[in-house]
């Protein structure tokens, strides 16, 4: 006890009452660790980033204080007014104002599947705005130079992408800016990160992502703040929360839901081998070019070769010569033909001369009587006159005579 | 020096698929041909080049006191 045993009726200081009423409050085995339902309202955030509410029922009201640290290790969804919550905490006395406050260490949204109506009834309403829609979704950068991350310096996953960022394709730039990733602040601080990467601008795709986690600590990414923020980014945005199982809104909205922080990664940028093996099959696709260039060029070099030694002086010598000594042989050959036909025409007169030969007729007892002067064959006597030298041809010789008479 | 090593790789890729095409197409004269077919080569050796040096850069942002945007090294190391 801070302070005596007060006496019942003597005069206490408001300060003493207060404190001493604090004290019960604050000793009182129920009220240091209660669980309470009630409605939201009069719901305030300040700048400081402690949250103040009324809890309310039908029936009656309470002070609720959510301070900022409290607010951070809690998985709390964001607050609004006419929620129906359950929280727990602990009651005290705020002396200043005199007022009993309800101190909250967590907040739950209250009933069953509580959560799930939230996110059910979001879903929907955005959906029908047209967040979702398929028309919206852009297109991702092939090989982005610079890639953007929202997440927590501290988690795992940043380190996973990273990884996987360096091992695919080092030739990007990372610009990461940080954020919480669960608690009730997480919503406005991922919002306010998306918009950051979109005010530097040099990003060219954005993965927002979280590691693995209760349904309660990925919750930030199924808050409005942050669909619409993934909405208006104008960087096409890859979202990786969670496990394969996890589906939040922000993957809904997303240009690219990856399932997990290490598959949003990999989705951001491609494959250093691919890009290599790409290249080796340019320089493939060159040389296999350029050889059919060269052959091609040969051949046709070949051809005008061909070509220029057809029209060549020297061969058309050759071509006049081979022309030349074909006429030479067909001359040959005919005047082969002529002399053969001359000589067989010759044989044949010679053997019909031969069968006329006078000298056949003077065998058989024939002469020829010649003038012996200017040789003419004597057939009538008026060429003869006594005294003429008469020459007479017989088969073996020739006889000198004379006309005497005629 | 060879003029190519001041590419990026984006830009030496590009120019890269340029050659080949160039010479997909097919009508050029001999020359310009082998010009680019010399000049795809080195884009291909820049290119691989380049993947090997690459190193991961790591940037945070960060809001100055004026209010802007401003991006500077992270050592997660």
């Amino acid at each position: 006890m801070l302070f005596p045993e007060p006496e019942p009726a003597s005069d206490w200081s408001v300060a003493q009452v207060v404190r001493y009423l604090k004290e019960l409050l604050e000793t009182d085995e129920v009220l240091r660790n209660i669980r309470v339902h009630g409605e939201i309202s009069g719901c305030k955030t300040y700048a400081s980033g402690h949250c103040y509410f009324t809890l309310k029922d039908a029936e009656a009201q309470l002070s609720c204080v959510f301070f900022k640290y409290a607010r951070q290790r809690s998985a709390a969804p964001e607050l609004r007014d006419g929620m129906a919550v359950e929280v727990s905490g602990r009651f005290s006395l705020y002396e200043r104002d005199g007022k009993m406050q309800l101190y909250i260490e967590q907040v739950e949204l209250a009933g069953e599947g509580a959560l799930a109506t939230h996110f059910e009834q979001l879903k929907a309403r955005l959906r029908a705005e047209g967040l979702f829609d398929e028309e919206r979704k852009r297109s991702l950068p092939l090989a982005p130079a610079v890639v953007g991350i929202v997440t927590s310096l501290q988690a795992a996953a940043l380190r996973d992408m990273l990884r996987v960022l360096r091992m695919r394709y080092p030739l990007t730039q990372v610009v990461i800016a940080p954020s919480l990733v669960q608690g009730s602040e997480a919503p406005a601080a991922l919002a306010r990160a998306l918009d950051l990467l979109n005010e530097h601008g040099e990003a060219e795709v954005i993965i927002i992502a979280r590691g693995g986690g209760s349904i309660e600590e990925l919750w930030a990414f199924n808050e409005e703040i942050v669909a619409r923020a993934i909405a208006r980014s104008r960087i096409p945005v890859i979202s990786g929360v969670g496990h394969e199982t996890d589906v939040t809104i922000a993957d809904f909205v997303a240009d690219y839901r990856a399932s997990t922080p290490t598959a949003a990664a990999t989705r951001a940028v491609p494959d250093v081998v691919d890009l290599q093996a790409t290249i080796l099959a340019y320089q493939e696709d060159l040389g296999v070019l350029i050889e059919d260039y060269l052959e091609r060029y040969r051949e046709d070099l070949e051809g005008s070769e061909r070509r220029l030694e057809r029209e060549s002086p020297r061969s058309q010598l050759e071509r006049l010569q081979q022309q030349l000594d074909g006429t030479i042989e067909t001359l040959q050959s005919e005047i082969r033909y002529r002399f053969t036909l001359q000589e067989e025409r010759l044989k044949g007169a010679t053997l019909r001369l031969h069968s006329l030969s006078p000298l056949l007729t003077i065998a058989r007892g024939f002469s020829i009587v010649r003038r012996d002067d200017d040789q003419r064959i004597v057939t009538s006597i008026t060429q003869v006159q006594p005294g003429d030298e008469l020459a007479i041809q017989v088969a073996d010789g020739q006889i000198s005579a004379r006309v005497t008479t005629r | 020096m060879d003029a190519f090593t001041a590419f990026s790789y984006e830009e030496a890729f590009e120019k890269l698929e340029q050659a080949v095409s160039a010479l997909q197409d097919g009508r050029l004269d001999l020359e310009q041909a082998l010009k680019h077919y010399e000049e795809g080569m080195r884009l291909a050796r820049h290119c691989h080049h380049l993947l090997q040096q690459a190193e991961l850069r790591v940037q945070q942002l960060h809001i100055t006191d004026d209010g802007n945007v401003e991006s500077e090294p992270l050592d997660l190391a």
